[in-house]
């Protein structure tokens, strides 16, 4: 019963953080069409803005509720920036290359935050558990869980939520899927396909960093973190089908439902079982779960 | 005809002095010119130095080893060590060092780049036992003397390199690292009805978890296993593994894990209550329990891979080593440090010794040598003479609140042969035989 109770709330808990780390990265894909490696770089960057920010401010001696604020300010700042001068500054001129070339690009991009990351910031480790810790533990079962573990559920379910919305129930959403549809028709329409490019890069940079911003007081900060991410963002939206969300909210279950099974009951494979949901999955639906249907044009 | 003039023919004679004196002075300058580079590479030796400059294991692990390694080569260079290690340079000659990323995806390709287009004298470094794995053979091969400095895998000249003539290891193996961590378990009292690991799932947290499982069922044989955890290296999420730990309620907890792992799992699960809950053994805890401060449990058992770090005895070295350290770099030295710093002192004793930095004069001599490191004696009692013993300790973590820092209680010291194999032993037949052998006071 108790490993029952700790299978559902881990395996919970894991898909929270594999559906923040990596539905950025659906969305880049499912509007551009880009398998933007580059992901990692800035999940890195919100984990390290985040971690050194709450570092700084927590040495001030002031209250703890700013810490709260501080983590998606930082994620905010470290997307946008970077996810400015990285769509703007480069991949623009990229546009209409074939996607492999795409990925080198966005390859070479991630190189260059890692870079970055380690030139501002050093290989040093940063740590900046306070906001995980202040909010204490409940007992689930008795079982001692943070409630920060729930905190980042709760901010994956909105998240999760607020992107449906916005593309299913706004104008800009729906004018965004006709975009994803067709990009020569779009700009036919007089659809300002180039501002939607933009935007949505920065959007999915911002979740990137958010991400990684959220998880900072969980772990310890250390140079690679970016490299880590990008595997395990990838099986996810992999698994769930490139490009759309509730497949990411599903591979990010699946993936983390059977990991923590795994753990708890027959640990030595815990290091293969990504891999072999992904290849169970694929097997059945070799374009993932929820791929999106592909429009032949004539 | 000789003119007449008494002046005309000095003058003449001082012209083709002068002519003379350029000419040689030119003639000698080019020599030297041509002759100094060459007696001073004849003058140096060049060492190339391999550990994380970039990647998770660079800042724990990487840097303060380069920096050890900074340290010890100008003052080895200037001759200002401590005696016996007070004249200057490896046998008289230079140290010439070059770095390279150990963070690599090609490291043998290094290491070739290293020994046949550098053409180093040596090759000194590695701190990943997956390195250390794809090195030793490669030095064998390239007949390179190669030290390996840090890494802790026993299978490196017990499975992978068994007739070495190249490479040498100047630190213990892991196998001391669990061996003593089991005995101080015993030795201080600890509880050990069940105990659980969580290792990294590669090399050197698999023979981690091995050594300690068999030294355990030696030391506390009624102790039974509670779980088993094998988490990939860098995951930097436990919770399910540490859900795992809980559920199995464990009087022990060991983890050789290291650098932000070790540090993720600390800050996890001392949120979660599983340091109040069993004893936590982290072998390679030393390197973070400065920077873990007050978030670090008290009662957290801690080892440093060898008497390293705060668990050094006193020397002059010792002393010597922190205080440098400190003043150029602001925090004091950790292991990685200790054990860069004792392979260039052991390269130093044996090239000393020797009289001379050829290769195998510094083989000959480093074969089962014995010197002074600043965390004290090193032998070189395995592998025929190419791997190092050392004795080491394990203490308990306490926070001082008073002086603000951490601090390390309730230390035991054991001897070398108290928790190493004997010569010609594998690690792991030793643990099973009882620890056959052992010299423990």
């Amino acid at each position: 019963m108790l490993t029952a109770v700790a299978i559902a709330v881990d395996g919970l808990g894991f898909a929270a953080w594999l559906f923040l780390s990596s539905v950025g990265l659906t969305l880049i894909y499912g509007v551009m069409r880009i398998l933007n490696i580059a992901h990692g770089g800035f999940y890195a960057l919100g984990a390290y803005t985040a971690a050194w920010a709450i570092g700084l401010y927590t040495q001030t001696g002031d209250t703890i509720a700013l810490t709260y604020l501080i983590i998606p300010l930082a994620a905010l700042v470290a997307g946008v920036v970077s996810g400015l001068l990285v769509e703007r500054g480069i991949l623009r001129f990229m546009y209409g290359r074939d996607e492999v070339l795409m990925v080198l690009v966005t390859y070479a991009i991630f190189l260059i935050l890692e870079d970055a990351t380690k030139l501002i910031w050093g290989t040093d480790s940063y740590i900046s558990y306070q906001p995980a810790y202040w909010l204490g533990t409940i007992d689930v079962f008795g079982l001692p869980y943070t409630i920060y573990k729930f905190l980042i559920i709760g901010v994956a379910l909105a998240v999760g939520a607020a992107l449906y919305g916005a593309l299913n129930h706004t104008r800009t959403g729906k004018l965004l899927l006709v975009v994803i549809e067709d990009r020569e028709v779009s700009r036919a329409l007089g659809i300002n396909v180039t501002l939607f490019f933009t935007v949505t890069f920065v959007i999915g940079a911002t979740l990137g960093a958010l991400g990684g911003a959220l998880t900072a007081p969980e772990i310890s900060v250390v140079p690679g973190i970016g490299a880590e991410i990008i595997v395990m963002a990838f099986a996810v939206i992999v698994i769930g089908g490139m490009g759309s969300i509730g497949g990411a909210m599903l591979g990010a279950l699946i993936v983390g439902f059977s990991r923590a099974a795994f753990v708890h009951l027959y640990p030595p494979a815990e290091l293969f079982s990504i891999y072999l949901v992904m290849a169970a999955v694929l097997a059945v639906k070799p374009y993932g779960l929820f791929a999106l249907a592909e429009s032949r044009k004539i | 005809m000789v003119s007449g003039k008494p002046g005309a023919h000095a003058g003449a004679i001082r012209k083709s002095r002068n002519i003379l004196m350029t000419a040689t002075a030119i003639g000698l300058a080019s020599v030297l010119a041509a002759a100094g580079p060459a007696q001073a590479e004849d003058e140096q030796v060049k060492i190339g130095f391999v550990t994380f400059l970039s990647g998770g294991a660079a800042g724990p692990f990487g840097v303060p080893a380069r920096n050890a390694a900074e340290l010890m080569i100008e003052a080895v260079n200037a001759g200002s060590l401590p005696a016996p290690y007070d004249s200057a340079g490896l046998a008289g000659k230079q140290i010439d060092a070059l770095f390279v990323d150990e963070n690599s995806k090609q490291k043998n390709a290094d290491y070739q780049k290293l020994v046949e287009k550098d053409e180093v004298d040596m090759v000194l470094g590695y701190i990943s036992s997956s390195s250390c794995k794809a090195i030793a053979p490669e030095a064998e091969k390239a007949q390179k003397l190669t030290i390996l400095f840090d890494c802790g895998t026993p299978q490196i000249f017990e499975e992978i390199v068994t007739d070495p003539k190249y490479t040498f290891r100047t630190g213990a193996h892991a196998t001391m690292d669990n061996v003593a961590a089991a005995r101080y378990l015993v030795d201080t009292g600890a509880k050990t009805g069940s105990y659980a690991g969580i290792n990294q799932n590669y090399a050197f947290g698999q023979d981690s978890w091995r050594d300690f499982s068999a030294a355990m069922s030696q030391v506390a044989a009624d102790a039974e296993i509670a779980t088993e955890q094998f988490p990939k290296i860098y995951a930097g999420q436990y919770g399910s593994e540490i859900s795992a730990l809980l559920t199995a309620k464990p009087d022990v907890v060991h983890s050789s894990f290291w650098g932000g792992d070790m540090e993720a799992f600390v800050i996890q699960g001392s949120t979660r209550g599983i340091f109040e809950r069993a004893k936590v053994v982290l072998t390679t805890g030393e390197t973070a329990m400065h920077r873990l401060g007050t978030q670090m449990p008290d009662g957290t058992v801690i080892g440093a891979r060898g008497p390293h770090g705060d668990l050094a005895p006193e020397s002059e070295l010792n002393s010597w080593f922190r205080k440098a350290y400190f003043d150029r770099f602001g925090t004091l030295p950790t292991y990685p440090s200790y054990k860069m710093a004792q392979a260039l002192l052991g390269v130093k004793a044996a090239a000393d010794k020797a009289g001379s930095t050829d290769q195998d004069a510094v083989i000959g001599a480093l074969r089962g040598l014995e010197w002074e490191g600043p965390s004290g004696k090193v032998s070189m009692a395995l592998a025929n003479g190419h791997q190092a013993i050392q004795g080491t300790a394990y203490g308990t973590y306490k926070y001082d609140k008073d002086a603000g820092k951490a601090v390390l209680v309730d230390v035991v010291r054991y001897g070398a042969e108290c928790v190493n194999p004997p010569a010609g032993m594998n690690s792991i037949d030793w643990i099973n035989s009882g620890f056959e052998g052992a010299k423990c006071d």
